[in-house]
């Protein structure tokens, strides 16, 4: 069974999708302010690969880069709403791309299950996935 | 077997090896991360041999025109001597053939380099006097048709390169050069594609460099010029502007001003204000941003919502000494 990232048409597809998904991001003003300073070369980059892991694609990120990347936010209130946020951006995006439903919420659950990674907390004793 | 050289490091590369694997497998400190082509971690710039363009998929065209690829997929057929993305070349000394005053406070230098010096239009170069001071100038012309690299030096109040360039760089001072660096260039094989060329002040001098080029290569579509300034003293270049304009018919020049009075050809506004009005959709450009660095971050987000895509906008921040960070733990 292939990935939504291969589905998609793998890398190609990714590089559009950040464009869609970024615009997403900065237009909102519930989220847009955590981009305020951000070097927009490196936040492609950074976008690339999160769109990669979440669709299944080739990555190496790990749940100590979740959090040591998202720390400084954290400390400016990043919260579980604006991780909502990003979640709704992503299937918005992903269905403009042409994902189907059942492939959106496949990576609603992946990027949830980086969530307490993302927001520096502990995760509920026994809640694993 | 190829062969591959970073750093003190000299290695074959392997039938199955990256270029990573290989450099890794031999000892060297190369950054990494998905090891799969996609963070742009690894990035690395090819200065002799050419990098395989399928471990290039994902960075920017002009990142790519000057040989930089991901080494985590680089298969290469060449031998490549390779060096990090903001290496700058070693020192080559060049002599000051030309100094004239382009307006009250913007001088023009033209240098003649004591050996080749290969640059870019759009690119900038470290100049270093003789005492060692250094500072960063864009390069305004085609230096390899012209035999000479022209700057645009805004010379500032207090500004130590600046003024001894005004008033101490006589023709024949030797000044020594590293570089080339930055990747604001014109990336030949899209002639339609329209360009948005947008700076302030001596910003105006990289995209002076780009248009040319585009020119020089045949460049069929629209080329927007937008230079902006505080003031009309602080907009230079007018001429050489409408000679363009006049002799290219894809070249349309806008100037405009944020304060004071306007004259003939000159609109009153900010240069992101003026951007904005004329250019809503963008889908599909490719825009070149340089000069004030706060105006270039907000013209890389407005023309990024405006449509333009992330890998097709291009930006040289000119930052100052006094925007230097202070330094932090």
């Amino acid at each position: 069974m292939t990935s939504l990232f291969e589905r998609l048409g793998g890398q190609p597809a990714i590089t559009k999708a950040v464009d869609v998904f970024y615009r997403k991001m900065l237009k909102d003003p519930r989220v847009a302010r955590f981009f305020a300073t951000t070097d927009m070369n490196r936040q492609r980059a950074k976008q690339a690969a999160f769109l990669t892991m979440v669709t299944g694609g080739p990555n190496a990120y790990t749940g100590k880069d979740m959090r040591a990347g998202h720390a400084h936010l954290v400390a400016q209130g990043l919260n579980d709403s604006h991780v909502d946020v990003v979640i709704e951006h992503l299937g918005a995006t992903l269905a403009e791309l042409g994902a189907k439903p059942e492939d959106i919420a496949q990576v609603a659950a992946l990027a949830n299950s980086v969530r307490d990674d993302v927001l520096n907390r502990a995760s509920p004793t026994g809640a694993s996935r | 077997m190829t062969q591959v050289r970073f750093d003190t490091t000299d290695v074959d590369v392997g039938e199955r090896e990256s270029v990573l694997d290989a450099l890794l497998r031999a000892g060297a400190d190369v950054p990494y991360s998905c090891r799969s082509g996609v963070c742009q971690s690894c990035c690395l710039r090819a200065v002799e041999g050419t990098p395989p363009s399928a471990a290039q998929v994902g960075l920017p065209p002009t990142l790519a025109a000057l040989g930089h690829f991901l080494a985590c997929v680089a298969h290469p057929k060449d031998d490549l001597v390779c060096v990090r993305p903001g290496a700058l070349a070693g020192a080559v000394d060049a002599t000051i053939r030309e100094r004239e005053s382009l307006a009250a406070d913007v001088v023009r230098v033209r240098l003649t380099p004591s050996a080749p010096f290969d640059v870019k239009a759009g690119q900038y170069v470290n100049l270093a006097r003789p005492d060692g001071l250094v500072r960063s100038y864009s390069i305004a012309n085609l230096a390899d048709t012209d035999g000479y690299l022209e700057l645009h030096v805004r010379v500032i109040e207090r500004g130590a390169m600046s003024q001894w360039i005004a008033t101490d760089a006589t023709p024949g001072t030797t000044v020594s050069l590293r570089g080339p660096a930055g990747s604001c260039v014109y990336v030949p094989g899209t002639p339609d594609e329209p360009l948005l060329l947008a700076g302030s002040g001596t910003g105006l001098a990289p995209l002076l460099g780009i248009a040319r080029d585009a020119l020089r290569h045949g460049h069929r579509g629209p080329i927007h010029v937008v230079h902006g300034g505080r003031t009309a003293g602080a907009l230079y270049g007018a001429d050489e502007l409408a000679r363009l304009a006049h002799s290219h018919s894809n070249v349309v020049v806008t100037r405009c001003v944020l304060e004071g009075p306007t004259s003939d050809g000159v609109v009153q506004g900010g240069l992101d204000g003026v951007i904005a009005a004329r250019f809503a959709d963008l889908t599909g450009w490719r825009v070149y941003l340089c000069g004030n660095p706060d105006l270039v971050r907000t013209l890389q987000q407005d023309t990024f919502l405006a449509g333009a895509s992330l890998d097709a906008i291009h930006a040289d921040a000119f930052l100052t000494r006094a925007d230097a960070p202070a330094a932090s733990s």
